[in-house]
């Protein structure tokens, strides 16, 4: 029975890892930037929610500050393509990574100025409630993350298959030059689709600050969600997933029966052994570069 | 307006392109070499870290810079040469002058072996790949710790030569002195490659990959070249390193470290050898440019001292996002502008420095 403890805490990390590569996927596929913020972003909607609920803070209802952290997020996305992200159009990829890292310690900066660097956890409604069935106890927290990620993902294959602006996305991110000739505004799509990313790095740290304890420094797993990208195959959205998965599976196991230090090395030596024999990921996407 | 005469095919990879820039190079370096009779103890040692640190973005510099190879994961030869020189002279008890090379060597030869399968990657990918490697490196320290002392880290002895004690707070001036002959060799050895075929083909390979196989470049030996020399560059640093911090662990060369490094040199300006240095020159003194900031602001407003913590680190993201936004060339690049400004006095093109865009193509299917 403690294999099934560490199934269910592994797929509960794994779908935060997941939901973190998926925000890196979307940029991904919608801008070819990668968004190193992307931890970073998750650190702060946790961080934001956290400030409008706990009673350390401001206090309002669980259910009024989801949606405030959730919408805030969305917004802080949105800002930090038109003003910033847009005009690197162009630029190298790199450049744009080393962007968004330097904007990375910057969100960390502020949130250490607003929140202090104590770790601290989101006081829902849920936190510390168990569920009991049979001899195995399991946090309801857990249970909760694999729940929110299973319904999230079904919301965003709707969003992709069924909606317009789902639609757009697609096409741009198949070929922007394409859907600039259909009357796709690119740009502004661009712009939506780091607000997208950035409701879900908002959901990735709600649920992260529910299951334990945040600081700072916590979007630094945005690395161990980025390894989880590239194992999934970068640039395709159930591949992010898949990764997260497999990380977040893979950690508790080498835990239990390698050794303890091997924790943390597993995942970056799936992700060097992806890059060597399968360099585009499980689920592929990429194919080989025309000159 | 200077017009160089070209008079044999020897000017055109000559180190110099005239006698004026190899007069200033001269001055420079006797300035650098005075500079022990210029500072006080406290700044000399603050010279010498960016000394340090100009070696160590040099060999980022060669990698990113000329072979156009991104990596995300330097720290971790900063790690393998302060380790492989320290227990060099612990262990196996050589002299500073043959485990410091020795250690450079490991680590090329390490970096040639690591980077053989991850050859293949491109751009980001090859960037993740690095990264991942610098993560590792953290753990694997953690777990040899036999010979690594783990989190409690090593201790580096003093650095000896035939008897000569340069220990930073008894000897600051030898230290300084022993670090600047070690910065230009350096700093003539990757000069000299520069204008030799493998420095070219160092360039040809960060232009265009396709076009340099065309020209009959060995794409990927070449680019496991410029990791190895690379890394052992930034290794020689690393055991410099070592030696000036006393005692390190697995955490001193951290990614924070390794992204510290490509800031480094993005602000410096990418693809010269000076902007190694300007950048060394931003890292080393914004600390205290910051902390004078900080306490006449606090003067200024009659309150004690202000600590904000991860200030420094917040400013200089901030920097490089400005520099990346407003001058992706960095100050080298800027200076260069500035430069043709004025040697072209009234003829200067507003556009004369326009980078071509490229708009990547998508490098997908579907």
């Amino acid at each position: 029975m403690d294999a099934l403890q560490l199934l269910v805490s592994g797929l509960a990390n794994g779908c935060i890892y997941g939901l973190i590569a998926l925000g890196f996927v979307l940029i991904y596929k919608a801008t070819e930037a990668v968004n190193f913020a992307q931890g970073d972003m998750m650190m702060l909607g946790a961080f934001l929610t956290l400030g409008l609920n706990n009673e350390a803070w401001m206090g309002l209802p669980f259910w009024v500050s989801v949606p405030v952290a959730i919408a805030g997020m969305a917004a802080l996305g949105y800002l930090l393509d038109a003003l910033l992200l847009r005009r690197m159009f162009g630029q190298s990829q790199i450049a744009v990574v080393i962007l968004t890292i330097a904007l990375g310690f910057i969100l960390r900066f502020v949130a250490g100025v607003i929140w202090g660097h104590e770790p601290q956890s989101l006081e829902s409604p849920i936190a510390g409630m168990d569920l009991r069935i049979g001899g195995i106890v399991l946090g309801l927290d857990e249970i909760a993350v694999i729940i929110v990620t299973l319904l999230l993902t079904g919301v965003l294959w709707l969003f992709f298959a069924r909606t317009r602006l789902g639609l757009a996305m697609q096409a741009t991110s198949q070929n922007q030059l394409a859907a600039y000739y259909m009357g796709i505004p690119v740009k502004r799509i661009h712009s939506l689709t780091w607000a997208l990313a950035g409701a879900m790095a908002a959901i990735a740290g709600i649920l992260f600050a529910t299951k334990g304890a945040i600081d700072p420094n916590s979007g630094l797993l945005g690395i161990k969600a980025f390894a989880a990208a590239v194992i999934g195959g970068f640039g395709s959205l159930p591949g992010a997933l898949l990764g997260g998965l497999i990380v977040g599976l893979v950690e508790p196991f080498a835990a239990r029966y390698i050794a303890a230090g091997f924790s943390q090395i597993m995942p970056y030596l799936i992700l060097l052994l992806i890059l060597v024999f399968r360099p585009d990921g499980i689920l592929a996407q990429v194919r080989q570069k025309k000159v | 307006m200077r017009i160089v005469f070209k008079t044999s095919h020897d000017a055109d990879i000559r180190l110099w392109k005239h006698g004026m820039q190899l007069s200033w190079y001269l001055l420079l370096l006797a300035l650098a070499a005075a500079l022990p009779l210029l500072l006080d103890d406290f700044m000399l040692g603050e010279a010498t870290n960016v000394l340090v640190w100009a070696i160590a973005g040099m060999g980022l510099m060669l990698l990113v810079g000329h072979a156009g190879q991104a990596s995300l994961g330097h720290a971790a030869w900063l790690a393998l040469g302060a380790y492989a020189n320290t227990l060099l002279q612990t262990k196996a008890g050589m002299p500073f002058l043959l485990s410091l090379p020795l250690a450079a060597v490991i680590s090329g030869l390490v970096a040639a072996l690591v980077t053989l399968p991850i050859m293949r990657l491109h751009g980001i990918y090859l960037a993740i790949a690095t990264l991942a490697l610098s993560v590792l490196t953290e753990d694997i320290i953690i777990l040899a710790e036999p010979w690594t002392g783990g989190v409690s880290g090593l201790f580096a002895p003093d650095i000896e030569i035939f008897g000569v004690n340069f220990n930073r707070y008894a000897n600051p001036h030898g230290l300084y002195w022993l670090v600047l002959a070690i910065t230009v060799l350096v700093t003539l050895g990757y000069a000299n490659l520069l204008r030799a075929p493998t420095g070219r083909a160092f360039v040809a390979v960060r232009d265009s990959e396709v076009s340099a196989r065309a020209m009959g470049v060995h794409v990927a030996r070449t680019k496991t070249l410029a990791f190895a020399l690379s890394a052992a560059v930034t290794a020689i640093a690393g055991a410099l390193m070592g030696h000036m911090a006393g005692v390190f662990n697995n955490e001193t060369f951290n990614i924070v470290i390794s992204i510290y490094l490509l800031m480094m040199i993005v602000i410096g300006g990418l693809g010269a050898i000076h902007g190694a240095f300007l950048g060394a020159l931003v890292i080393g003194f914004l600390p205290q440019a910051i902390a004078l900031l900080r306490s006449a602001l606090a003067g200024a407003l009659g309150v004690g001292s202000i600590t904000i913590p991860g200030l420094e680190t917040a400013v200089f993201g901030a920097i490089l996002a400005a520099f990346l936004l407003f001058e992706p060339r960095g100050i080298y690049g800027r200076w260069i502008v500035i430069r043709t400004w004025f040697e072209l006095f009234p003829f200067y093109r507003r556009d004369m420095f326009r980078r071509q865009r490229s708009y990547l193509k998508t490098e997908r299917m579907r």
